[in-house]
């Protein structure tokens, strides 16, 4: 460039470390990291066996079951769950359809992962947020923890994870919850925290200890905005097991990676829609039982 | 359970991430808004001393900003005080330790407050239980002692409701039972009924000082309303700024506000719901005559026993019926109408 001749050389290539630096340093933390798992499979493998066990029953249970309790027992969740024919109907309609073009099985299999997934997020992502609404530190410490979460592109994060767990479903999980506890522990915090000041206040001046405030007012109170965050997280799931067919999950997911990899349209089409289809039927379900858990602020006095 | 006076001494609260060592230069005169530009604190309250009647009501008043919200919550230590103490039996609860804390809250306060706070997703006897709950009485007897006050505040019938299905006076009534059915001695009220209609307001008055003629609480009720101070107060403290400005009963303030401050607040109050006939009754000389009138009577309801009995002379009783002094409609009439030097204001408004 012309305008280089003038300057410097420093001020106009940037001063990068030469290329023999950086892979030696790349190469010592990747062989480092190899080395540290090397070390623990042992114990790695031990941790996250629970999580295979739990993980293969369910999938077992779900693909091994005739296909019409599946369905009766599906259809039983959402209509309790929603008390509306209309999604109730159409959970009926959506499933026939994905039986009718082959896809039962894997639908299944994404059911199962999915379920699983969506358990261990609150499981993780309820007590951490709860930490964070409770202690400003924490929640400067985590946040910026959960923005990487959010942003790192998936397909980074799963190289550690392969690196750590191999290849399978548990990889697949694990990363699956990562993507997805996010919105879990941002709004359980955020629910904690927009909790009326003069309820807590009033609990206080009965002599409420802090688990008395966390049971009886806290959460209860919360619970709209937690809900939202176990929706957003079966949402983020669902959208995740398609990635995470790559490191080995199966189920529709695996079939969009082969439909990509083969210019396959109408497969990918069927099993993208079929997702679709779960999403919907999950996210009206629990929204409608969010609702319904807050019936008695709907009743306004005029 | 006999009641137990309530002593505030020497409470100063400076709010703000410094303010234990501003106490010091409050305590030499530093003033709220040096103290505020100066040094970036709150002076929320300087120099508190108000000893709160066992078994009595007593009531402090301001403005907004005045510290009265920040003085009835350091009864319960809501708040921590900058320096001073208040005692109860006896003990600092300042100085308690948090377990201590919780106990007394427990079992010695009940709190009613201005927004009603109740528990939204709870029904009415899920609220009113919630004082016994925290303290671990069993169900059914916690029911049966909240049901109890639910009815006497007037809400039966409407134990399952959700606090949304209900008015804000009906609200209020179950705050009030809750407080109630902790079956504390103390009774906090921060402006419990400022949020209400004034019609409501009036009968919530009433349905406190009816629960506190056999109760015998020891009260404390936040008020920005003089009228309602009088009325419920056996005693009152008027704060400002931060500061008492006066303490003593409802009479003493109306008839010897402290400064100008208070004779504004005064001028508009009516004296013949606060004087009694005692304090401008005359010696009595000769026979009684006219209509009786017991001691602590107010001047208004003298006006119109004698207005009844068509009389314009009555003669006062004490408690025992004992005639003790004498009483004109003239004097009566005079003493309940406000000061002559507030009329012209009137007529140019």
């Amino acid at each position: 460039m012309a305008i280089c001749s003038y300057l410097p050389d420093l001020l106009c290539k940037f001063p990068a470390i030469d290329d023999t630096t950086i892979r030696m340093a790349r190469k010592s933390v990747d062989d480092g990291f190899k080395a540290l798992v090397r070390e623990y499979v042992n114990i790695i493998d031990a941790l996250v066996q629970p999580l295979q066990w739990f993980l293969n029953y369910l999938e077992k249970l779900f693909v091994s079951s005739p296909w019409i309790i599946m369905l009766a027992v599906m259809v039983a969740i959402v209509y309790y769950g929603s008390r509306d024919l209309r999604i109730t109907i159409g959970t009926i309609l959506s499933m026939f359809l994905i039986g009718l073009v082959g896809l039962w099985n894997d639908t299944m299999v994404t059911l199962a992962m999915v379920t699983v997934c969506t358990f261990i997020a609150i499981i993780v992502g309820l007590p951490i947020g709860i930490l964070m609404a409770r202690s400003e530190r924490a929640q400067s410490i985590i946040n910026p923890i959960l923005d990487v979460m959010q942003t790192m592109p998936s397909f980074v994060y799963l190289i550690p994870v392969v690196m750590i767990f191999g290849i399978g479903k548990v990889p697949g999980l694990i990363a699956v919850v990562i993507y997805a506890v996010p919105p879990m522990i941002r709004l359980t915090n955020l629910g904690i925290r927009l909790v009326d000041k003069e309820v807590l206040e009033a609990a206080d001046a009965f002599g409420s200890s802090p688990w008395q405030r966390l049971k009886n007012v806290q959460m209860p109170l919360a619970l709209p905005t937690i809900m939202a965050g176990i929706n957003q997280t079966i949402m983020m799931s669902l959208a995740m097991v398609v990635v995470a067919s790559m490191v080995g999950v199966g189920g529709l997911g695996r079939n969009v990676l082969q439909a990509i990899n083969n210019q396959f349209f109408t497969v990918g089409f069927f099993n993208g829609f079929a997702l679709v289809a779960i999403a919907i039927i999950f996210d009206r379900t629990s929204q409608a039982y969010g609702k319904r858990l807050q019936k008695h602020s709907e009743v306004i006095h005029g | 359970m006999a009641s137990h006076a309530i002593e505030v001494k020497n409470l100063y609260k400076i709010f703000g991430p410094r303010g234990r060592d501003y106490v010091d230069q409050v305590k030499a005169g530093l003033g709220k808004t040096e103290l505020n530009e100066k040094h970036g604190h709150v002076l929320g309250l300087q120099d508190i001393n108000i000893s709160m009647p066992a078994g009595g009501v007593m009531v402090v008043m301001g403005l907004s900003g005045s510290g009265k919200s920040t003085l009835i919550r350091h009864i319960n230590r809501l708040i921590d005080p900058t320096a001073g103490e208040v005692l109860y039996d006896g003990v600092d609860v300042c100085k308690m330790n948090e377990n201590d804390l919780r106990e007394f809250r427990r079992h010695k306060t009940a709190m009613v407050f201005q927004k009603f706070a109740l528990l939204p997703h709870r029904t009415i006897i899920e609220n009113t239980v919630y004082g016994l709950e925290i303290q671990g009485v069993p169900m059914d007897e916690s029911r049966k002692r909240a049901q109890g006050w639910i009815e006497r505040v007037g809400l039966k019938g409407f134990e399952n409701h959700y606090p949304n299905q209900l008015s804000g006076g009906m609200q209020q009534r179950v705050g009030l039972a809750r407080a109630l059915t902790n079956d504390a001695d103390i009774l906090l009220m921060d402006e419990a009924y400022s949020a209400l209609d004034p019609l409501i307001r009036v009968d919530m008055q009433t349905v406190l000082l009816d629960l506190q003629k056999e109760l015998k609480k020891t009260v404390v009720f936040i008020t920005h309303d003089l009228d309602e101070a009088l009325r419920l107060g056996d005693k009152i403290a008027i704060l400002r700024d931060g500061k008492v400005i006066q303490q003593g009963t409802g009479q003493d303030i109306v008839l010897k506000p402290a400064d100008e401050y208070i004779t504004a607040f005064v001028k508009e109050v009516n004296r013949g719901r606060v004087i009694n006939v005692e304090t401008i009754m005359k010696p009595l000389s000769g026979n009684p005559e006219g209509v009786p009138v017991t001691i602590g009577t107010v001047l208004e309801s003298a006006a119109r026993m004698m207005t009844l009995a068509d009389q314009t002379i009555a003669h006062v009783v004490d408690a025992n019926g004992r005639p003790v002094g004498s009483l004109d409609l003239r004097t009566l009439i005079s003493a309940m109408v406000t000061p002559i030097s507030h009329e012209p204001n009137r007529a140019a408004a």
